[in-house]
């Protein structure tokens, strides 16, 4: 047919002659599979794991997934597709790609280079602390389970006694926290050191850029759907992983009046697909044009979703086996002070009619009790955990309760680190082909060396994470560096494809690409819905962020508290607070 | 913690008081039937039971009479304690009783508590393992047990690790660096050797209007500048 040989008007305009002879410089993927196993490795990272379960368990369990999916559909699918397709059919990195569509929106470009820039920062401490905490699992018995003994031998460090050994090793031998974000303190040289290797480690990945990343994630991708498998086996058949399970899913419909829920969503979403970093982008220019883009981006995200949900089963039966294991501790004390106290004969009271012994108590020896200082036993309290409370404290817990535990902190913290390293991936690539493409080293210098460079600048960087504070500066920039760029450089690329590039043009060449032209589920939302929604989450995020004060959560081991066993509660909210704060993306 | 292990097993039921008394004042080799109202150094004993292993018996006390007779015999170097020394008081249900030492050699009075307690404390291990307890499940107020501390291997196991995954590390970063600089050196010898074989045969290029022809073989095809204008006067088939 005559008009499949004459390219259409539109085609003329957009098809650039000296582009199509430089196909052959560009480095491209194996295969399809290592293409989309990295954009699945690099949205699928730990926010899946800490983030996902703890929103879904505080937002009325399953009721949480109503809008969390209208976010998906609306939101997450419309910008991912965009993102993949623009960077396809142009070709270029984040930077590029936005200089081609107009010079006034190369700036989103730069945008999203330097929060890429400044995520991997922070990301790769975090893996610094998961690697610390793998490399610590090779002892018998953990050094988290119990408390180290004071110097004379006669007891426990009193820090550990107040609080947990778990939260002991965290805040002490873990991070060795201050007590305020501005005493710094020195570098802790064991995390300075877990630091280099995480970007050694990375630079081994990233060295060729997609060459190697492109193998490596062949590993780092697959490996912690493994991990979670052999986890969601050993964690359905603990005892109190249905309670847990329970717990999360019961379905709180009123949940949905309040906007927060709805908010949260919205973020999660965004966060969690890794959009507007630059390297979905990157990752989608390495194809080549004549790619189905639109199946990739519904593919992935799904798959996306689904391994949230499939990583918050094993998450909270663990949780459930730990939340029961302590609960029935905290009734077996209280049942015991209560025999001494009233010269009961034993098993006369058992968990089970514990209350209805206490409740008969309270009203006849009232002050008795109250001399008792018995705790009151709430399951939920051992229930609501996420971030790195989640991952370092609760979880660590569970893992010492578990027979066999060196092996399975093991397999837990690599599967956090192949999680978190897959990301990582994606982020360098944020970085370096942008780099690539402002041509700011002399083609005579060698890939490696300027994959080099950007490892060597991170580390050194981040260091400033390995401080003694420096886990409250690792919350303040994700809290505030690592949210608010990425909303805005989403809007911004939104209606810089629709309404500057032209949704006609955009649409043709997704139909070039993908052989259909883009149907009226994805004209409604790129045009009118996902730039709406944008904005209103953005509005709504600045109005929520500038009614409260900014804040961080502290550890202070001098902090006084009576009676005692408040400070342990005290502690556990910090970590609550401290993780509500840590809103993660991937 | 221990304790904390020991309480989180499922089969705990039992408390036991084992009130440990001391004092150096007369009690005659005689139990008061109420709480003394002297000050003394009273020495209460937690004991958490992991499971029911036995029960509390006759002969358990009788245990528990000569395993502080023969710490004080161990303590004192003297062979003068007997179990008959041991007086346990006040019996009740709940095994709650109270705990005498006389010294028969010194006309039935108590031994002093301090030495009592430095008896304790040096044989401790050996009472705790007659009754199948540690120090942890058997405490004792006033004395304060040195715990024993954790093994601890000369070098920390965590340099171990961190000592492979380091070498493993700069191996891995060594290959590929120079891998990839022999691949550019052998990618620089091909590249100049079919340089050398181009100047030798100088094959013509085909080019058509400035265009080489094998682009031309592209499923786009090429735009002749003359018809594109004209796209529009035609109707679309």
């Amino acid at each position: 047919l005559l008009s499949a040989r004459i390219p259409n008007s539109s085609m003329v305009r957009s098809l650039d002659i000296p582009e199509v002879l430089k196909e052959d410089d560009r480095p491209k993927w194996d295969n399809k599979f290592q293409y989309i196993l990295s954009c699945v490795g690099f949205a699928v990272g730990l926010g899946n794991v800490w983030r996902f379960p703890y929103l879904c368990q505080i937002y009325g369990g399953g009721a949480f997934l109503i809008p969390y999916v209208i976010a998906l559909v609306f939101e997450g699918i419309p910008l991912f597709h965009l993102e993949l397709a623009i960077g396809q059919r142009l070709r270029k990195g984040s930077i590029g790609v936005w200089n081609t569509i107009s010079p006034y929106f190369g700036g989103v470009g730069i945008g999203s280079l330097m929060v890429s820039f400044i995520v991997s920062l922070y990301y790769n401490t975090i893996l610094a602390w998961v690697m610390w905490y793998f490399i610590n699992s090779f002892q018998e018995p953990l050094p988290w389970s119990a408390c180290p003994l004071n110097g004379n031998r006669t007891g426990y460090i009193e820090e550990c006694h107040e609080s947990t050994a778990v939260n002991y090793f965290w805040y002490r031998r873990a991070l060795n926290i201050s007590s305020d974000i501005t005493d710094n303190g020195n570098l802790q040289w064991w995390l300075v050191l877990c630091l280099a290797i995480c970007w050694a480690i990375v630079y081994i990945c990233t060295i060729r850029g997609i060459e190697s990343t492109g193998k490596a994630i062949y590993v780092t991708a697959i490996f912690p759907y493994v991990v979670l498998t052999i986890f969601l086996i050993r964690g359905l058949t603990l005892p109190g992983a249905t309670e847990g399970l329970v717990y999360f899913f019961t379905p709180n419909m009123n949940i949905l009046k309040n906007p927060r829920v709805w908010l949260d969503a919205a973020t999660q979403i965004f966060f969690s697909l890794s959009l507007a970093f630059g390297g979905l982008i990157a990752f989608s220019s390495y194809n080549s044009p004549k790619n189905d883009c639109e199946k990739d981006a519904v593919t992935i995200a799904i798959v996306n979703s689904m391994t949230s949900l499939y990583a918050s089963i094993p998450v909270f039966s663990i949780l459930g086996f730990k939340a029961t294991t302590g609960y029935w501790d905290c009734l077996d004390r209280n049942i015991i002070g209560i025999i001494n106290e009233f010269d009961l004969p034993d098993q006369s009271i058992m968990r089970d009619n514990y209350t209805i012994w206490f409740g008969f108590l309270n009203t006849t020896h009232p002050k008795k009790i109250a001399s008792l200082k018995l705790r009151s036993c709430d399951l939920q309290e051992f229930l609501d955990a996420s971030g790195t409370g989640l991952a370092f404290i609760v979880f660590t817990e569970a893992i010492i309760l578990m027979p066999g535990s060196q092996g399975w902190a093991v397999l837990f913290f690599v599967m956090l680190f192949s999680l978190g390293l897959s990301s990582m991936f994606g982020n360098i690539e944020g970085i370096l082909t942008p780099l690539l493409e402002l041509h700011v080293v002399s083609k005579s210098v060698p890939k490696e060396v300027l994959s080099g460079v950007i490892c060597l600048v991170s580390f050194v960087t981040a260091l400033c994470f390995t401080l003694r504070s420096g886990s409250y500066w690792l919350e303040v920039f994700d809290s505030y560096a690592g949210s608010l760029p990425l909303l805005i450089i989403a809007f911004f690329e939104v209606t810089g494809v629709v309404y500057v590039y032209g949704i006609k043009r955009f649409s043709d060449d997704v139909k070039w690409m993908t052989g259909r032209q883009p149907n009226f589920y994805w004209q409604v939302s790129w045009r009118i819905i996902s730039p709406l929604l944008m904005l209103t989450v953005f509005i709504a995020f600045v109005t929520l962020q500038t009614q409260e004060q900014p804040s961080y959560g502290a550890w202070n081991p001098k902090y006084v508290c009576r009676p005692i066993f408040l400070i342990h509660l005290f502690s556990k909210n910090i970590v609550t607070i401290f993780s509500y704060l840590l809103m993660l993306q991937n | 913690m221990h304790n904390k292990q020991y309480s989180r097993s499922y089969f705990h039921n039992i408390i036991r008081k084992v009130y440990f008394f001391l004092n150096d004042r007369l009690f005659q080799g005689q139990c008061s039937m109420q709480p003394p109202s002297l000050p003394v150094l009273v020495l209460e004993l937690l004991i958490f039971y992991l499971s029911l292993q036995y029960a509390w018996d006759a002969s358990e006390e009788y245990l528990f009479k000569a395993m502080v007779a023969f710490a004080m015999r161990r303590y004192s170097n003297k062979e003068t304690t007997q179990i008959s020394n041991v007086l346990l008081c006040n019996m009740t249900e709940r095994v709650s009783f109270w705990f005498v030492v006389t010294d028969s050699a010194r006309n039935v009075t108590t031994v002093p508590g301090s030495e009592v307690e430095a008896a304790i404390r040096m044989n401790r291990n050996r009472i705790n393992s007659a009754f199948l307890l540690t120090d942890n499940t058997l405490q004792f107020l006033k004395i304060s047990s040195t715990l024993s501390p954790p093994i601890e291997p000369t070098v920390p196991v965590w340099v171990i690790v961190f000592g492979v995954v380091l070498c493993l590390v700069v191996a891995a970063i060594l290959f590929l660096v120079v891998s990839g600089i022999r691949q550019r050196k052998k990618n620089n010898n091909e590249s100049a050797e079919t340089g050398d074989l181009e100047d030798k045969c100088d094959t013509p290029v085909t080019t058509e209007n400035g265009i080489p022809c094998d682009i031309l073989d592209l499923k786009a095809g090429q735009i002749n500048g003359v018809y594109a204008a004209d796209d529009e006067r035609f109707t679309p088939l």
